[in-house]
């Protein structure tokens, strides 16, 4: 009987749980995502896109620029040949839609990846600047950011684009940052001002420490969470920004070869060849879900509050 | 204290005598959650008359605020859950009501007022139309008229210029402003019975007694009961008749406020009390009850306070003490006073 | 109040000449000679074409091209497309029907999204929660587009509820479809953003004082809950009035509407920077004043926000 008590009755003290090892935030949201099937999804299917990105002839031993007319969209897809030229059958002008959806991932990757990080660093930059000094520099900064933010992105990127005989990727990339950078300045700013406030960046100067290492070894990485999940949701959008510039005509042109082109051309067959349509058009959905949810798992690993 | 009008007195006397107010009886609520069932209230009894105080006393966790939330039909359900009990309120279970009866309760005969004012109160809607709420829902009053009855309600709970702060948004008051905002609401329809969840805990300690003092003199005023829950000794002595001391969602000790404060007759009180700082006591080392409340989701056998407890014995590590009536040293019984503790006698005689 | 706006009102004005200056530039650095273009293959004969960069504006340099833009402009002259038109007579035909179009997309995402994510809020974690989460998350992935096709395909051509295209552009029951497909993208955000609010706001005290006062549900979650809830939604809502007339590019193009964005799409590709620019000028113009609007919603809906 007493031996029962013992056990039942535990002291106080030993029922505490066992002190954990402090994470850092980075450390925390990591382990965190890991335990996140949504995360895990959309990473896998990142992983995969940009393995088509990198290594189109991997997937697909067909050249997506070969065009066979009397393989028109007419010839229906043959869904049992699975990774065949026909699996997903043909285009207007014959080529194969699988080897087309494959070799699509390249630029929509490649667009999403750059914009993101181009609108990250100068945006970032100039909404650091203006959050850390604020005064004049910011109520510069905050104007000039002001001015770009009336223009709708859509339209600024098509009257800039229509400045380009030839448009590239590149072209699309700089389109996409010239305007686009004025979205991640805001949030930087905001999350800086917050940030340069805190009782360790008071400690920081009192000790001495100067302007750049302040901004970047104190601020710099307590202020840039909001930008990271900013920057994950809004490369989705980036993606789907250029296709549809690509079905409009005016982002990528022949020989690139991207979805929002296929999509165009598809558009006119809509009625005999849906498929035509369906294929690049939900390889793109798909593409712009997985970073969205990447983006929504990351925000709620990094802010807690949202859980 | 104040001598109550007697017009309000005679419409609020329509109770059978003897039938007290409300009356909770056996009431059990438990928590469902990730982590397991959280038992927050189990089996609390406690009544109270018109025109009576009860102080209900507890750290945080004791369960004081379920019971006052589940009284009132505010608890949340889901993940809250009521699994036993009866809330008898003028001789009916509240708990066997519809929604619609028991809406139609809340705020014109059961009022509550809360901790904190300022997120209490919705940040976006003026106290003036915050307070005609009460006579436009429960009396279908105008706009005009309930603005009228606003500007009158804060004139009473003694806000200075009414007539001009009626416009003011929560925001633009002073902490006890605003908690004299709360008092009138709960006011405002002249319920019968009041429940006060730590009213002046967020308050400046000045500011504390002035609202204290008006909660009083104006329940006296209209004859209604009052519940008072607090973790404030300080707070209880003047103005309770009696006080319920709860502990792990148990009441363990009632008393008329006088006798607890001189004779405590459970050591979980006897701790209470203690830990009250003094001036006496200057240069002595301030007493504290020993280890932290209990888990609710892992209550300890026996005696929830055993391992806390200086005198707990082998008894009190198995068997859950009942709520015994304190008896003095001849064996009367003593009116009123109640502990939950096996060793009551020794608590209170030795 | 009246200081409050009439502050707002000066600030923009620097906001609106950078923009528009920007634009000017923008649109100026288009390349090929739109004079030229005008001929076509043809030699031009010079004199002509000296007439027409005289009649165009064409024949000073862009610092005074430039100038004589931002003078006319506040004389409230866009200028001529090459054709010979005035502008504002082009921006006055294709603005109504935009207008029109965005105001029903506008409309449709407000009264949907809002409660569709009200309800999905206040039954958070339950069935109906997570279709929304699941089904919004869908349609912000698919581009609009793509969006359009598959609208026009499963309404028109397979249901033949509709006709494919737009006939009458100023028909708002024909507009009804192409509203929905523009709205769609926003009307998640909007459920999204209104869900979360919500979802926030229900736990709040002043929903449990609410409660405790005895408001009949409808009143609680009508006046107390929806009117803390809606200051995010507002903020979205007002910048996302200028998007929409702006996105309606693609969605105009679907559905041969003959609007803004269709106007704009053929003065891009025909090299017209003056019409090009009015657009974009009015287009700006509807962000400010929307802008303008939701800082006075703000300020209305949040006490709390002073009018400084």
């Amino acid at each position: 009987m007493p031996d029962l008590i013992e056990k039942t009755a535990p002291a106080t003290g030993s029922t505490e749980p066992k002190p954990e090892k402090p994470r850092s935030l980075g450390s925390d949201a990591w382990h965190d995502l890991r335990k996140r099937p949504i995360f895990i999804i959309s990473a896998a299917l990142i992983v995969l896109l940009i393995a088509f990105a990198i290594a189109p002839s991997l997937f697909t031993s067909v050249d997506p620029r070969a065009g066979d007319l009397r393989l028109h969209y007419l010839s229906k897809p043959n869904y049992l040949h699975f990774f065949q030229a026909d699996w997903f059958g043909y285009d207007g002008q014959g080529r194969s839609i699988y080897a087309r959806m494959i070799y699509g991932a390249r630029a929509s990757v490649v667009v999403g990846i750059c914009v993101t990080a181009g609108v990250t660093v100068l945006g970032g930059l100039a909404g650091m600047i203006a959050g850390y000094y604020g005064g004049w520099v910011d109520a510069v900064i905050s104007r000039v950011t002001d001015m770009f933010f009336g223009i709708p992105l859509l339209l600024g990127a098509l009257v800039v684009l229509n400045a380009f005989t030839t448009r590239t990727v590149w072209s699309v990339v700089f389109a996409l940052v010239a305007l686009g950078w004025t979205q991640m300045t805001r949030v930087m700013r905001g999350s800086v001002i917050t940030v340069k406030q805190s009782d360790y960046v008071t400690a920081a100067k009192a000790l001495g420490a100067g302007t750049t290492r302040i901004m970047f070894k104190h601020i710099l990485p307590n202020a840039i969470a909001p930008v990271i999940v900013v920057a994950t949701i809004a490369l989705g959008g980036y993606i789907a920004t250029e296709a549809t510039l690509s079905f409009l005509g005016i982002g990528l042109q022949d020989p690139t070869i991207s979805w929002g082109i296929d999509i165009n051309s598809a558009q006119k067959v809509l009625r005999t060849a849906p498929f035509a349509l369906f294929f690049p058009a939900g390889m793109l959905s798909v593409t712009v879900l997985a970073f969205i949810m990447l983006g929504d798992a990351v925000r709620d690993a990094l802010d807690p509050k949202l859980r | 204290m104040t001598t109550a009008p007697e017009k309000t007195i005679a419409a609020k006397d329509r109770l059978v005598p003897g039938t007290p107010l409300l009356d909770v009886r056996d009431l059990h609520v438990e928590f469902k959650t990730r982590d397991g069932v959280a038992k927050a209230v189990n089996g609390v009894n406690y009544s109270v008359a018109a025109g009576e105080t009860l102080a209900v006393l507890g750290e945080s966790g004791s369960g004081k605020s379920v019971t006052a939330q589940t009284i009132m039909g505010i608890l949340d359900m889901p993940p809250g859950r009521v699994t036993a009990g009866e809330i008898m309120f003028r001789g009916r279970d509240m708990l066997k009501m519809s929604n619609e009866e028991r809406r139609k309760i809340r705020g014109r005969k059961i009022a509550m007022i809360f901790q904190d004012a300022l997120s209490s109160l919705n940040p976006v809607l003026s106290v003036g139309y915050q307070l005609g709420e009460m006579f436009r829902v429960h009396e279908g009053a105008s706009r005009k008229e309930a603005k009228a009855k606003a500007i009158e309600l804060m004139d009473r709970v003694r806000i200075p210029a009414a007539a001009q702060r009626v416009n003011d948004y929560p925001h633009q008051f002073s902490g006890g402003m605003r908690q004299r905002i709360m008092i009138a609401m709960a006011l405002a329809l002249e319920p019968d019975l009041i429940i006060a969840d730590e009213p002046t805990t967020a308050l400046d300690v000045t500011v504390q007694a002035q609202v204290m003092d008006l909660l009083a003199e104006l329940q006296a005023e209209y004859h209604m009961g009052l519940i008072l829950i607090t973790h404030d000794l300080g707070v209880v002595a003047d103005v309770a008749d009696k006080i319920a001391v709860m502990y792990a969602g148990r009441i363990v000790e009632t008393a008329p406020v006088h006798d607890l404060y001189a004779r405590p007759a459970h050591p979980y009180t006897k701790g209470l009390l203690r830990s009250i700082p003094r001036l006496d006591q200057k240069g002595e080392e301030l007493y504290a009850i020993k280890g932290l409340p209990p888990n609710l989701y892992k209550v300890p056998a026996g005696c929830a306070f055993n391992p806390r407890c200086d005198v707990a014995t082998d008894l009190c590590r198995t068997e859950i003490p009942a709520l015994h009536q304190v008896t003095d040293r001849d064996g009367a019984e003593l009116a009123g006073r109640k502990s939950a503790c096996h060793l009551w006698k020794e608590t209170l005689h030795g | 109040m009246g200081r409050f706006v009439a502050r707002r009102l000066l600030q923009m004005i620097p906001v609106f000449l950078g923009t528009v200056t920007i634009i000017f530039f923008m649109t100026r650095m288009l390349p090929g000679d739109p004079a030229a273009a005008m001929w076509g293959d043809k030699a031009a004969d010079p004199a002509q074409l000296a007439a027409f960069k005289h009649r165009m504006g064409l024949d000073v340099s862009i610092g005074q091209q430039y100038l004589n833009y931002m003078g006319d402009l506040f004389r409230g002259n866009f200028g001529e497309t090459l054709a010979g038109r005035k502008v504002i007579d082009v921006i006055g035909e294709a603005l109504p029907v935009t207008v029109r179009l965005a105001l029903l997309a506008f409309v449709f995402e407000l009264v949907v999204g809002v409660g569709i994510g009200l309800l999905a809020g206040l039954r958070r974690g339950k069935a109906f929660d997570k279709v929304t989460l699941v089904l919004t998350l869908l349609l912000i992935s698919i581009p609009v587009p793509v969006l359009g096709f598959i609208f026009q395909n499963v309404f028109a051509i397979q249901l033949k509820w509709i006709t494919p295209t737009v006939q009458d552009s100023m028909n708002l029951g024909q507009l009804m479809l192409p509203a929905i497909v523009l709205g769609s993208l926003s009307l998640a955000y909007v459920a999204r953003l209104t869900r979360t609010s919500i979802a926030e706001n229900v736990k709040s005290d002043y929903m449990r004082t609410a409660i405790a006062k005895g408001l009949p549900r409808r009143k609680v979650i009508g006046t107390h809950l929806l009117r803390n809830s809606m200051i995010p939604v507002v903020t979205f809502l007002g910048t996302d009035l200028g998007a929409l007339m702006g996105g309606a590019i693609v969605t105009e193009g679907i559905f041969n509407v003959k609007g803004v964005g269709n106007a704009l799409y053929h003065a891009i590709n025909l090299n017209e920077g003056a019409t090009v620019s009015g657009f974009v000028v009015v287009l700006v113009l509807v962000y400010l004043a929307a802008s303008l609007i939701v800082d006075l919603l703000y300020a209305v809906l949040d006490p709390r926000i002073r009018y400084a």
